[in-house]
C-alpha cells in the first residue's frame, strides 16, 4: 500500500475536523474537532516517518500528543470557568464582546 | 549527540529565565509566600535574562545538535522579550492590585510565556518552533482568562484558545507537509534544499498553511477575527504583552521561516503574503477609523502594523528582514507605552476607555498626557518618532522587491491612520473635561513608562543603533 491512501485518509480527517470547528456551536465540540485535526496530523506523520524511514516523525507525534494533553487541560479549565459565569458554552451566546 | 554543558551555558538568557521561574514557582508555593518576593524575583529574572542576551549579541552559536540558534538574531529578538515581559509586569501590579486578583503566578506564566518566545525566535528546527509557540500560546490563554470572574475576560480566553488551538492544527499540518516533502525538520536543511522543493505541490501547500498558522499568530486580515475581542476582553497589561512580546514572537517565527529559511522573493508565497500584507493594511486602518474603544482601536490598528510588517516578508529580502526587526523593536516600545497609560485610567468595572474619556487629560496630567502624545504620534509614523523609521524600512524593502503597488498601499492606509491617533492627542489638548489616573499609581511604574518614550524618540533619532547591529546577524 502507497503513501497516499494514508495522506488521503488524513486530510479527509483533517477537513472532517476543520469544518466542526466552523460549524458547531458547543464550545466542548469544537475543541472535539480541534482534537481531530490535531490527530489527523500525527496521522501524516507517522505515514511520513514510515515512509521516509526516518524516525524524527515520530518523534515529533510524541510532542503534539504532550502539548495536546496540556492544550486540552488548559482549554477545559477556561470552559469550565466560562461555564460557571455564563451556565453555557454554547459559543453563539457568548456575545457580550462581538465575536 | 549529547547535551554538553556549554550548550546550557550559551542559552544563558533561555535557561536563566526558565530557572527564575521554576524557583518564583517555589517561592509563591511555600508557606505564607509573598507575592512582592515573586514580583521582585520575575523582574530580576527578566532583567538578568535581558543582561546575558545583550552580552551574547556579537556571538552565534548552533547549539543542542542543530536544534537551536543562541546569539545575534536570537538574542535581539530576547531582548524585545524580555523588555516587553519586565514592563508587563511592573504594570500588572497596580492594575491586578486595584482588582484584587494579585497573585505570584501572573508574573510565573509571562516568565514562561517569554521563555516560549525565545524558543520561538531561536528556532533552528520546525520541532523547537512548534514546542515553542505552544509554551508562549498555553501560558496566553490563561493570562487572558487570568481574571476568573469577569465574564469579559473569560469569553475572550475561550476565543483565544479556541482560535488559537485551531491555528496550531494548521501550524502542524504545515509542518508536516514540509517534513514529508524535506524529509527533515532542521531549517539549515530545509533551506538548503528550498530550490528543488519549491516547484513540489505538497511542499507548498505546507508552506501556505504555515503562512495561515503564522497570519493567525500575528493577527493579519483575513485571520485576525479574534484580536479585537480578545484584546479587549483581557486584562489590560496582557493585552500589551499579547500586542508586543507575542507579536514579536510570532514575526520573528515568520522571519526564520519565511526570509531566512525560504527563499520567497518571486515565489507564489510571496504574492500571498504580499495581498494578506495589503487586506491588513487596509482593514485594519478602515475599521480602527470607527471604534470608541481605545483597546479595541489599538486592535486593529495592531492588525494594521502586522500588515506594514508583512510588507517586509513580502519583499523576502535581508532589507526586509532588518526593516521588521526595527520596527518590533519600536512598535514593541510605543505600543506598550500606550497600553500601560490606558491601564492606569482605566476603571475597575471596564469604564474609562473611550475617546471621551480622555477630554482634559493633558490639564490634569501634562506630563502622562504628554507621553501618550508621544506614542500617539510614533504609532502614526509621524517623524521624529520610532514608528517612522519602522514603516519607511519594510517599505523601502518592498519597493526594492518590486512590490511598489504595497508600499504605496502601505504609505496611504499610514495617513488614514494618522486620523485615529492624533484624534486621541486632540482630545486629551483641546477638549474640556476632568479625565485623570484615579488611583495612585507607583513611581516606579511612572519611572517606567518614562523610560518607554524616551527610548521611542531615541530610536527615531539615531535609528541606525539597531539596524546597524541587525545588519550583522549571519544568514541560514
Amino acid at each position: 500500500m502507497g503513501i497516499q491512501l494514508y495522506l488521503y485518509l488524513s486530510a479527509i480527517l483533517f477537513m472532517i475536523g476543520v469544518v466542526g470547528v466552523i460549524a458547531r456551536r458547543n464550545a466542548i465540540i469544537v475543541f472535539m474537532s480541534i482534537e481531530l485535526m490535531l490527530n489527523s496530523v500525527n496521522l501524516t506523520l507517522v505515514a511520513f516517518s514510515a515512509f521516509l524511514g526516518d524516525v524524527t516523525g515520530q518523534m515529533l507525534v510524541f510532542f503534539v500528543m504532550t502539548v495536546a494533553a496540556a492544550e486540552a487541560a488548559i482549554g477545559l479549565a477556561i470552559i469550565i470557568s466560562l461555564f460557571r459565569n455564563k451556565q453555557t458554552v454554547n459559543l453563539d451566546e457568548i456575545n457580550i464582546l462581538k465575536w | 549527540m549529547e547535551i554538553t554543558i556549554s550548550d546550557l551555558w550559551q542559552s544563558a538568557p533561555m535557561v536563566s529565565l526558565t530557572l527564575t521561574g521554576l524557583v518564583a514557582l517555589l517561592v509563591e508555593s511555600m508557606k505564607g509566600g509573598r507575592t512582592t518576593a515573586v514580583y521582585g524575583l520575575s523582574l530580576a529574572g527578566c532583567a538578568l535574562a535581558f543582561v546575558f542576551s545583550l552580552w551574547s549579541l556579537g556571538s552565534e552559536v548552533i547549539v543542542f545538535n542543530g536544534m537551536i540558534l543562541q546569539g545575534g538574531y536570537a538574542s535581539y529578538f530576547s531582548m524585545v522579550f524580555t523588555s516587553s515581559a519586565f514592563f508587563t509586569i511592573v504594570l500588572s501590579r497596580p492594575y491586578m492590585q486595584r482588582l484584587h486578583r494579585e497573585q505570584g503566578v501572573l508574573y510565573i506564566l509571562i516568565l514562561f510565556a517569554t521563555v516560549g518566545m525565545m524558543l520561538m525566535a531561536s528556532a533552528m528546527d520546525l520541532i523547537i518552533l512548534f514546542l515553542g509557540i505552544e509554551l508562549m500560546s498555553v501560558c496566553l490563554y490563561v493570562l487572558t482568562g487570568f481574571v476568573r470572574t469577569k465574564v469579559t475576560s473569560n469569553e475572550s480566553a475561550v476565543k483565544y484558545f479556541l482560535l488559537g488551538a485551531f491555528a496550531t492544527g494548521f501550524l502542524l499540518y504545515g509542518i508536516a507537509l514540509v517534513y514529508g516533502t524535506a524529509g527533515t525538520t532542521n531549517l539549515k536543511l530545509i533551506s538548503q534544499s528550498f530550490a528543488q522543493l519549491s516547484g513540489n505541490s505538497l511542499f507548498l501547500m505546507g508552506a501556505g498553511l504555515l503562512v495561515i498558522a503564522f497570519s493567525f499568530k500575528v493577527a493579519a486580515v483575513p485571520f485576525h477575527m479574534w484580536a479585537p475581542d480578545v484584546y479587549e476582553g483581557a486584562p489590560t497589561p496582557v493585552t500589551a504583552f499579547m500586542s508586543t512580546g507575542a507579536k514579536a514572537a510570532a514575526f520573528a517565527a515568520f522571519v526564520t521561516v519565511f526570509i531566512r529559511t525560504f527563499a520567497i522573493t518571486g515565489t507564489p508565497i510571496s504574492e500571498v503574503v504580499a495581498f494578506i500584507a495589503a487586506a491588513s493594511m487596509i482593514l485594519g486602518n478602515v475599521t480602527a477609523i470607527a471604534q470608541s474603544n481605545l483597546k479595541r482601536m489599538l486592535a486593529y490598528s495592531s492588525i494594521a502594523h502586522a500588515g506594514y510588517m508583512l510588507s517586509g516578508i513580502a519583499a523576502g529580502s535581508a532589507e526586509g528582514e532588518t526593516g521588521i526587526l526595527f520596527y518590533l523593536a519600536a512598535y514593541t516600545l510605543m505600543n506598550m507605552g500606550a497600553f500601560g497609560i490606558i491601564s492606569w485610567v482605566e476603571q475597575q468595572d471596564d469604564t474609562k476607555l473611550t475617546f471621551d474619556d480622555y477630554a482634559g487629560f493633558s490639564a490634569q496630567r501634562p506630563v502622562v498626557a504628554a507621553m501618550l502624545s508621544v506614542f500617539m504620534f510614533s504609532l502614526a509614523g509621524i517623524p521624529p518618532f520610532a514608528g517612522f523609521f519602522g514603516k519607511y524600512y519594510v517599505f523601502l524593502a518592498a519597493v526594492k522587491a518590486d512590490l511598489v503597488w504595497l508600499a504605496v498601499i502601505g504609505v496611504l492606509t499610514s495617513v488614514i491612520s494618522v486620523y485615529y491617533y492624533l484624534r486621541l492627542v486632540m482630545v486629551m489638548y483641546f477638549r474640556d473635561g476632568n479625565a485623570t489616573i484615579e488611583e495612585r499609581v507607583p513611581g516606579f511604574a511612572f519611572a517606567v513608562i518614562g523610560v518607554i518614550a524616551a527610548l521611542v524618540i531615541l530610536l527615531g533619532l539615531y535609528p541606525s543603533l539597531v539596524v546597524d547591529i541587525s545588519k550583522t546577524f549571519f544568514k541560514l
